[in-house]
């Protein structure tokens, strides 16, 4: 499991490094960007999902 | 100053919406819900034509719809912005006022100032700024949580930001006034000569920052190049104007809301105490429960949306805090529930304009909130029939009279 930011959508809104610290980050912009290569252990795919919920752009995606 | 216009009442919202309506300004949201139900697209011929989505769908797709819509102005009023003033795709106060492809430029300009960063190391400046607002009230049965509070937060630390002298505060809450709130005058060019105060005192600004650059905003903006060039004057005094107007009545608003939400929800605020580890999910549903923003736009050129027969020129007023509330959207839309873990609220807006200082209202309101419950864990409204409501896009208690409870 991987989860993705399409940098296209983002706008910054923030609601995923604020939720996921552990998963992302924001770049000087304030756009987020995923941490590592994204793959997601079992904890960590619940929290992604919180953030690929909490998008308001719809940015994020998790992917088997 | 502004042109005497004698409103006759609303009829029917569907038809002819008026966001400044007193009952529209003291309760919009049976109405929107309403207008949800029947439209969802509400019209108006007030100021001259426009029209209101009421629901998630049709704000998210006008928002991320810069083909069909102009942010060449953002606040409805009864004039519209003549030939003299700029065009897109700069506008008066870029970016907020600007089209692609310009907007881009103009917003990368400032977002690495709001990103969070920079931001997050301003906390311990506005909790010791909360901190001592409190402290000047202390002992008073009766707070005020705007007047004595909230109105003081955002032009402190805004102004902080630009580098402006310290004590200014009380005039940009005039200039804030002065932009958003002289709607109704028709005649475009008596409409910017209200103005003359705030560009003259950024003119001063300007000056002084010329003679004195240091590490703020201000010289940022001043030194600031695009592709070799500084920015023209009107640039660097409308982004300036974008930052002191939207950094201020807005954040207020949310902080006022929030504390008005918790005056009158006592379980609510006995939680928060009780789970500070709530507050995320809380700030997050202040936001959409109260979205105290509603942005504008116009039509470009004359076209169909949904069945609407939209004119060149007409107003979209485009209403984040209705969509915010669409049951669609969200479970128990009409309800605040402070641990909803689920919440893709648009209080910030959506697309190429959400709110560049969406980090800075946030870390404001969050600690806001923070120390005003930490200092008083128990109020409520001392006097229910007092509070008033901002009129217009900004939506937020001016006064609200608050009991401090033992």
């Amino acid at each position: 499991m991987k989860v993705s930011i399409d940098a296209e959508r983002c706008q910054g809104h923030g609601r995923c490094f604020s939720l996921a610290p552990s998963l992302f980050d924001a770049d000087d912009l304030g756009n987020g960007f995923v941490l590592g290569d994204g793959t997601l252990s079992a904890e960590s795919l619940e929290l992604a999902r919180l953030a690929e919920l909490n998008c308001p752009e719809h940015a994020i995606s998790i992917e088997e | 100053m502004t042109t005497e216009i004698t409103k006759v009442p609303v009829s029917d919202f569907a038809t002819d919406w008026d966001h400044t309506d007193p009952t529209w300004v003291s309760d919009p949201y049976p109405i929107w819900e309403d207008l949800r139900e029947r439209c969802p697209v509400a019209r108006t011929e007030r100021f001259g034509g426009g029209w209101f989505p009421a629901t998630h769908e049709f704000v998210s797709e006008i928002a991320n719809d810069t083909d069909h819509f102009t942010s060449r102005t953002v606040v409805v009023g009864n004039g519209r912005p003549g030939e003299e003033a700029m065009p897109a795709p700069i506008g008066v106060a870029p970016p907020i006022t600007s089209d692609p492809p310009f907007h881009q430029i103009a917003r990368r300009l400032i977002l690495p100032a709001f990103a969070p960063r920079p931001i997050n190391a301003l906390e311990g400046r506005i909790r010791a700024l909360c901190s001592r607002l409190l402290d000047n009230v202390s002992g008073h049965e009766i707070v005020n949580g705007g007047t004595d509070y909230a109105q003081f937060i955002p032009p402190s630390v805004i102004s902080t930001m630009l580098g402006f002298p310290e004590g200014d505060e009380d005039l940009f809450r005039d200039f804030v006034h002065i932009v958003l709130e002289g709607i109704d005058e028709t005649d475009m060019e008596k409409r910017m000569e209200t103005f003359a105060p705030i560009e003259e005192y950024f003119i001063r600004q300007i000056e002084e920052h010329q003679a004195n650059p240091r590490d703020d905003l201000t010289s940022y903006l001043l030194n600031v190049e695009i592709e070799g060039n500084k920015l023209a004057p009107e640039h660097v005094f409308g982004t300036m104007l974008l930052i002191l107007v939207a950094g201020i009545d807005t954040t207020w608003s949310a902080i006022g809301a929030s504390l008005y939400h918790l005056a009158t929800h006592p379980d609510d605020l006995a939680r928060l105490v009780a789970e500070p580890d709530l507050m995320p999910t809380a700030v997050e549903e202040f936001l959409r429960f109260y979205a105290p923003v509603t942005m504008a736009r116009l039509v470009k050129e004359d076209f169909e949306f949904h069945g609407c027969p939209m004119k060149k020129d007409d107003w979209i007023l485009l209403g984040f805090p209705a969509a915010n509330r669409d049951p669609d959207v969200f479970d128990d839309a009409d309800q605040f529930v402070i641990d909803r873990a689920v919440n893709r609220h648009l209080a910030f807006g959506l697309g190429i304009h959400r709110c560049a200082g969406s980090n800075l209202a946030r870390l404001e309101l969050r600690v806001a909130i923070e120390e005003f419950i930490k200092r008083y864990p128990k109020f409520e409204l001392a006097e229910a029939e007092s509070v008033t409501w901002a009129q217009g896009q900004v939506r937020g208690p001016r006064n609200l009279p608050l009991r401090i409870l033992n």
